[in-house]
């Protein structure tokens, strides 16, 4: 009964599909660009703002910006267009893809596209961490769109009531102490953290100058080893090892899970990306005052930088020379001081050039809210290195993935740091191993 | 039954002819397909394609973590079949009896079933979860135990295992009650008169009539918990905590989609394909003939 069901189900879609491939499709007078994009809700509202804004300022092209679901769906769904042959012409792809996307043979690198097209962005003027991440050989290869970098978060309200000073925590030993306080005050939550292996071990290694893995995180050759449990990695997991057992550090799950106990006020100390704060802001409105904060430091480590995550455009091969055209005035478009510093004031994203800092500072949006400073400050004081440049891994989600399983294994107790940290790093020098062997 | 005979020797083929279409091109052909692509170690976007033979099953049966999650699968299988067909028999006897508000009740009963696995998942999130969810809060009152399954293993498959089994629930009651009312009443009567209670009247009469229903629903409750329970695990755990349910199509699409290790997931998908005609031919063999009244 249920195969019959089925078959007829498939058998509807197949007509449907016929009769839709039948129609004509009427005449464009306007060169359309395909963007896929994965970003929704208020950031969803964002991206088409800018594309409509784009197709009002001039009369050539049309962008349709197209939602494809997650950032793997996103990903999975270029890949699929790609191999038969329909590959949108702008893809957003997050960061953790860029190694794949780099060594797929499928994109047209950006900087060649603008100069095939005699359009010049000054890619001099984007922020160091931006640049390193997505170029190779000193050339950008994908659009600088969406990027962010964790910082710190703190519930002023809950620090109050433990009787802290408002001020955040600068140091793990700090974080510790007053997570403590919180709970000691009866707090539901002193310390949490979102994308775990992002921001404690991935971040936590670039802000201390600690390499992730061999050959300079990738940017030197494909990488083919870990090097997350060395000393520091192990005595960071010790630390919030400890921090579970002790009480002051909650645990909530991988992905932004743990930013739902952050937004209902449970959680004193927090990390996540700089790009929640939009909905922090409107979750906490009235109920709770935050503030924000530098990552912490790791006493008698060197100052590195935090890596920064989020999403670039990328462009496919395989459409039309005038279809190109529209994409190069696009991303020209999209570059502009105006723009950039309008997407990261209404997003919390980071103003991905020097110019757009410059004029957000001069428009007085710093002044009228701190916090959209704090990721840029952060990076500023930083210092980049080779080992906080970015990661530039194969198969890096299969990698985070194995990293995060050995961080719950920690936590929970069942291994000890060392050993969840080594046996995070066989598997993750595994799945590089395969990425290799594919790319040799 | 009537023998319906074509005077046409074409019109019979011309007339299935679109179902094996459909059939060749939607199961075969990505069957077919997943069975070429276990060979080869593949790049995401098809620039490389290397052929491996055997290399990608040998990696899956020399990975400890693919083992751990074909136990997992296993054990998972089997609890939300066992549980599930025990709660459904045990509330279709009840459903069955001549009570008020039977045809509600029963109406009721079978809702779960209309409900995606995704979204039943979500609703035992709302429950379960450590910090909203209304099970930890009520249960703080009594106990100080943390049942925070984003570290707790056992939990988060409890809980895993608890959406499976409601999702289900609606099915395997309907095909109980069907199979319930199809009992002649003059069996259980006559065992009234010779004296049997409630209790032995079920287990010497009920249950073996039973005895195909339950058969068909162990198979189909055993197939839909290997490969129809991706949403509630995407949707609750991620395969978390660790890799406690990380079951078997949770990884295989994990590795294939979000991993883009497209052979390593097709050899995942190869074995899966291997587990369900197994469990299909022993069904049709068995089913039928060895599991009568």
């Amino acid at each position: 009964m249920r195969r019959t069901l089925k078959s007829w189900t498939s058998a509807w879609a197949v007509t449907v599909l016929a009769v839709l491939l039948a129609l004509p499709s009427p005449a464009l007078a306007k060169t359309e660009i395909q963007w896929w994009h994965a970003l929704q809700a208020t950031l969803g509202e964002r991206v088409n703002e800018i594309a409509a804004k784009f197709n009002a300022s001039q009369g050539e092209y049309e962008v349709k910006a197209v939602f494809k679901g997650s950032y793997p769906e996103a990903m999975n769904g270029a890949i699929a267009a790609y191999r038969a042959k329909q590959p949108p012409h702008i893809v957003q792809v997050y960061e953790v893809g860029t190694q794949t996307m780099l060594s797929s043979g499928a994109v047209y690198p950006v900087y060649q596209l603008m100069k095939d097209n005699g359009l010049a962005i000054d890619w001099n003027d984007l922020i160091g961490p931006v640049k390193s991440y997505y170029s190779q050989g000193g050339n950008l290869y994908s659009m600088a769109f969406n990027s962010s970098t964790p910082i710190l978060y703190y519930n002023k309200d809950l620090f109050k009531k433990a009787g802290l000073p408002d001020k955040p925590p600068a140091t793990w030993g700090e974080v510790e102490a007053m997570a403590k306080k919180i709970v000691a005050s009866g707090g539901k939550c002193g310390f949490s953290a979102a994308w775990p292996s992002w921001t404690l071990v991935e971040n936590m290694h670039g802000w201390h100058d600690q390499p992730f893995a061999d050959h300079a995180n990738g940017f030197d050759g494909l990488a083919t080893r870990l090097q997350i449990n060395g000393p520091f990695g192990v005595k960071m997991m010790e630390l919030l090892q400890r921090g579970v057992k002790e009480g002051w550090f909650t645990y909530n799950g991988r992905l932004n899970k743990a930013e739902s106990n952050m937004s209902a006020g449970e959680c004193a100390i927090f990390l996540s990306s700089s790009a929640y704060m939009g909905n922090l802001g409107r979750a906490a409105e009235g109920k709770f005052t935050w503030g924000t904060g530098h990552l912490p430091r790791l006493a008698g480590y060197p100052q590195g930088n935090s890596i920064i995550g989020g999403a670039t455009l990328w462009v496919m091969k395989g459409a039309k020379p005038e279809e190109y055209k529209g994409v190069a005035q696009f991303f020209k478009y999209l570059a502009s001081t105006e723009n950039q510093a309008w997407w990261a004031t209404v997003t919390g994203y980071l103003p991905i050039s020097n110019a757009a800092v410059k004029a957000m500072e001069a428009s007085g949006v710093y002044a009228k809210n701190p916090n959209l400073k704090t990721s840029v400050t952060q990076m500023m004081t930083g210092k980049s290195t080779p080992n906080s440049q970015g990661l530039r891994l194969g198969n890096f989600p299969s990698v985070r993935d194995a990293v995060e399983e050995q961080m719950e294994n920690i936590f929970n107790g069942s291994k000890t740091a060392k050993q969840g940290m080594d046996d995070a790093v066989a598997k993750g020098n595994d799945i590089l191993k395969e990425f290799a062997a594919l790319y040799k | 039954m009537k023998r319906t005979v074509f005077r046409n020797r074409w019109l019979p083929y011309a007339l299935v002819a679109p179902q094996v279409a459909i059939t060749l091109v939607f199961f075969f052909w990505p069957a077919f397909e997943s069975l070429r692509l276990s060979l080869y170690r593949a790049s995401p976007f098809g620039d490389r394609l290397i052929f491996v033979g055997l290399g990608n099953f040998h990696r899956l049966f020399g990975d400890a973590a693919y083992l751990r999650s074909a136990l997992a699968s296993v054990v998972f299988s089997f609890v939300v079949t066992f549980v599930g067909l025990a709660l459904a028999l045990l509330l279709a006897s009840l459903a069955n009896a001549k009570i008020r508000g039977l045809g509600l009740y029963r109406s009721l009963l079978l809702w779960p079933y209309g409900i995606a696995p995704a979204i039943a998942g979500i609703l035992w999130l709302f429950i379960f979860h450590p910090s909203y969810g209304i099970l930890p809060y009520l249960l703080s009152f009594v106990t100080t135990y943390q049942f925070n399954w984003f570290l707790k293993g056992w939990v988060a498959m409890a809980l895993i295992i608890v959406a499976a089994v409601y999702k289900q629930f609606g099915y395997n009651l309907a095909f109980y009650l069907a199979g319930l009312q199809a009992i002649e009443t003059s069996v259980m009567e006559a065992a009234s008169v010779d004296g049997a209670g409630a209790i032995r009247r079920f287990f010497a009469i009920t249950f073996p009539l039973l005895s195909p229903v339950t058969f068909f629903l162990f198979t189909l409750n055993m197939t839909f918990s290997f490969f129809d329970t991706f949403g509630i695990v995407h949707a609750v755990t991620q395969g978390g905590p660790g890799d406690a349910t990380s079951l078997l199509v949770y990884k295989a699409w994990k590795d294939g989609f979000e991993g883009l290790q497209l052979g390593f997931s097709a050899a995942q998908s190869v074995v899966l394909m291997a587990v369900v005609i197994l469990l299909t031919a022993f069904q049709f063999r068995y089913a039928e003939k060895k599991v009568t009244y």
